[in-house]
C-alpha cells in the first residue's frame, strides 16, 4: 500500500484506496470542533452569508467556551451567549468552564483514525490517539459544518525517530521544543510530523500529547503516533472504541526521517519571541521572572502538576512572584485535588485558576504588564502573547516553571532541588 | 497593472501580531479592525489605505487559525498578502475569505517600506522598480474558490448549480 498513517487516514475519509502527498481531496470529517475564539463570527456567518443555511450533522459537532472562559466582558459574555444560544437551538454538544477544548475532545471524543477539524491550531493534538486531528479556520469550520464536508491537501510526512530514555527531570516537554528549535518555526509547514520508535512508545497518551499538540508550532499539519496498546487502553478508558488502526506501511514515503536519543535532551527554553529560538536552561542567564504559569492544552495534565507539585512542595515561590496554575480540565483539576497537589499549590503561594486557556493565549486572565517576564508551560511566546506588547514569555518545562518561580528567575528545577 | 503602496514586514510575523488576542471576541470584524498590527505598528489602521499591499519575509500568519486575522486585513482594504512563504492556516483563511495570499521568493529583499509597486493577480506578476516579478500560481482548487470570492460564495455558488 505505501501509505502513512496521515495517507491512510485521509484515505478512508475520502474514500479511496490510497492518497499520495500533494494531492488534493474532498473529505469526510469524522468531527468538527469550535470554540470562542472564533465560533460567534461562524454563528454570524450562518445567520447572514449562506444560501441555504443547515447542519450536515449536529452529531458531529461540538462547541466549547475555553478560552475567555468564564467571560471578562460583556462583550466576551455577548459572544458566549451567542454560542451557547446557537448550540442549544440546533442541539449541539456543548462545554463552558469544564476544561480547554482539546483537553475535553481527548477525554470526550478523539477515536484512533478519525479526520478531524478544529477551529484552533492546536486540533493536532489528537494524533496523540493516532487522529488526524488539523486547524482550519472558522470559514473551513462552517463550510464543513453545511457540507459535513471539507477538502485537504495530502501532506508529506516527516518522521521522528525517538529512542533511548529521559534522564531524571527531562521531559517530553524539553524533546519538542527542542525539536522545534532544529527544525525552526517553518520547519514542518504543510507536513505531518509523525513520532515513532521505542521512546514514542514509551510514552503513555498524556506524554503523546505534549509532543503533537506542538507540532503546529513547527508549522506541522498535524503531529501524530501510530495507535498502540496505551491508545486502546486510553480509549478504553474513556468509554470508547478506535476507528481505525492505522500504521505507516514499512515502505510508505516519508520526506525526511530525524533520530532523536532522549537520553541526550537536556532541559530547554524558547526564547522570547519565538518558539524556535530554543536554548539549554543552563544557557539562557540571569533572567527574573514576574510570572510562572502552568497549564494549557500542552501541559496542564496530571503529570505536569504531579512534576510541578513534587518540586513546589514544602517551598514557598519567591517574593514579588506569580504563579498561576491551571489544570487542563475539571477531570484533571479533581484528580489534582485528591491527590492533594492543590494544598502543595497553595501551600508554596500558587494561584489556582479554573479549567481554560488562561495566560497561554493571553486574552483575559493572568495578564503581564509593560516589561514582565512569564515563564509558561503554555504553547506560545510570541511578542505580547501573553499581555503587554513589550512583555516577555518564555517557554518551558512545569518542571522548570516550578523551580524559576521557587528562584525569581530562570533555573534547572535539580538546581533548585540541589 | 494596479499600483499599491507597500508595507513591509519581516519573517515569521504570527497572527497574534495581525490582531492580538484580546481583541477576537469584539462582536465584529469592523470593530477589530482598529487593533490590526497593534504589537507592532502604532495606528496601523488609520495609515493603512484601500489598495494596499502587504510584503513580508517567510512564514507570514504562523500561530493561531484565528481567522480574524486575514479579515481585518481585508477590512481595511489590504489588496493583496505577497510572502516568501505563508503558514498553512493563514494561507487557507485568507483563500477561504477571499484575500489574495501570493507567494513570492524574492519580493521581500527587493522592496522597502513605502516603495510603489504594480501587481497583475491574474497574470501573477509583480512589478518592482524595473524589474518583474512571477509570483508562484494558486493550486487550481484555491485559484477557484478565490476567484468565487471565497469559500462562502463558493458553496452560495454550488447550492444554486
Amino acid at each position: 500500500m505505501r501509505m502513512t498513517i496521515s495517507e491512510k487516514i485521509i484515505a478512508s475519509a475520502a474514500g479511496l484506496e490510497k492518497v499520495s502527498a500533494g494531492e488534493i481531496h474532498t473529505v469526510n470529517v469524522d468531527r468538527l470542533m469550535s470554540n470562542d475564539g472564533t465560533t460567534h463570527l461562524a454563528i454570524d456567518m450562518y445567520n447572514t452569508l449562506l444560501k441555504k443555511p443547515r447542519i450536515a450533522d449536529k452529531d458531529k459537532l461540538v462547541f466549547i467556551i475555553d478560552h475567555n472562559m468564564p467571560a471578562d466582558n460583556p462583550k466576551t459574555a455577548a459572544a458566549h451567549k451567542k454560542m451557547r444560544d446557537f448550540a442549544r437551538e440546533h442541539g449541539i454538544a456543548f462545554y463552558e468552564g469544564k476544561g480547554v477544548c482539546h483537553q475535553i475532545m481527548m477525554e470526550e471524543y478523539v477515536r484512533s483514525g478519525e479526520l478531524i477539524f478544529g477551529a484552533d491550531s492546536h486540533t493536532c493534538t489528537y494524533g496523540a490517539l493516532g487522529a488526524f486531528g488539523t486547524g482550519v479556520g472558522n470559514t473551513d469550520f462552517l463550510y464543513a459544518m453545511v457540507t459535513g464536508k471539507s477538502w485537504v491537501l495530502v501532506p508529506p510526512t516527516l518522521r521522528f525517530h525517538l529512542t533511548g530514555k529521559f534522564r531524571e527531570g527531562v521531559y517530553p516537554r524539553d524533546l519538542i521544543l527542542t525539536i522545534i528549535g532544529d527544525i525552526g518555526a517553518d520547519g514542518a509547514t504543510y507536513k505531518v510530523m509523525e513520532f515513532t520508535g521505542e521512546g514514542a512508545k514509551a510514552m503513555n497518551i498524556n506524554e503523546r500529547m505534549v509532543l503533537a499538540n506542538m507540532a503546529v508550532e513547527a508549522g506541522a499539519k498535524t503531529g501524530i503516533f501510530e495507535p498502540d496498546e496505551a491508545a486502546l487502553e486510553y480509549l478504553e478508558n474513556h468509554g470508547r472504541k478506535p476507528k481505525y488502526l492505522f500504521k505507516s506501511d514499512p515502505d510508505a514515503v516519508f520526506e525526511k526521517e530525524y533520530n532523536y536519543d532522549l537520553s541526550k535532551i537536556e532541559p530547554v527554553v524558547a526564547r522570547p519571541d519565538n518558539v524556535d529560538d530554543v536554548v539549554s536552561v543552563d544557557e539562557v542567564g540571569d533572567v527574573k521572572i514576574n510570572q510562572g504559569f502552568i497549564g494549557s492544552c500542552n501541559s496542564g495534565r496530571i503529570e505536569e502538576l504531579r512534576t510541578a507539585a513534587s518540586i513546589l512542595k514544602g517551598k514557598k515561590i519567591a517574593d514579588g512572584v506569580r504563579l498561576l496554575i491551571s489544570p487542563a480540565s475539571n477531570t484533571v483539576y479533581l484528580q489534582a485535588l485528591q491527590e492533594g497537589l492543590m494544598d502543595i499549590f497553595i501551600d508554596a503561594g500558587a494561584m489556582i485558576m479554573n479549567s481554560n486557556c488562561s495566560v497561554c493565549w493571553g486574552g483575559c486572565q493572568g495578564v503581564i504588564g509593560e516589561g514582565e517576564v512569564l515563564i509558561s508551560t503554555g504553547t506560545r511566546n510570541f511578542k505580547g502573547r501573553a499581555g503587554h506588547k513589550d512583555s516577555k514569555v518564555y517557554l518551558a518545562s512545569a518542571a522548570t516553571v516550578a523551580a524559576s518561580a521557587l528562584a525569581g528567575k530562570i533555573v534547572r528545577a535539580d538546581r533548585v532541588i540541589a | 497593472m494596479e499600483k499599491s503602496k507597500v508595507w513591509k514586514f519581516n519573517h515569521n510575523v504570527d497572527t497574534d501580531q495581525i490582531i492580538p488576542s484580546q481583541y477576537l471576541l469584539l462582536p465584529t470584524i469592523e470593530e477589530m479592525k482598529a487593533y490590526t498590527f497593534e504589537p507592532l505598528i502604532k495606528d496601523f489602521a488609520k495609515q493603512v489605505q484601500p489598495g494596499d499591499v502587504i510584503i513580508a519575509g517567510e512564514n507570514f500568519g504562523c500561530g493561531s487559525s484565528r481567522e480574524q486575522a486575514p479579515r481585518v486585513l481585508k477590512e481595511l482594504g489590504v489588496r493583496a498578502v505577497i510572502a516568501g512563504s505563508f503558514a498553512r492556516i493563514f494561507f487557507r483563511n485568507a483563500i477561504n475569505i477571499g484575500l489574495p495570499a501570493i507567494i513570492c521568493k524574492e519580493a521581500y529583499d527587493k522592496v522597502k517600506q513605502d516603495d510603489v509597486v504594480e501587481l497583475d493577480m491574474s497574470e501573477g506578476l509583480l512589478k518592482i522598480g524595473d524589474e518583474t516579478l512571477t509570483c508562484t500560481r494558486l493550486p487550481e482548487y484555491m485559484q477557484t474558490i478565490l476567484n468565487a470570492g471565497g469559500l462562502i460564495e463558493f458553496l452560495n455558488k454550488e447550492e444554486v448549480e
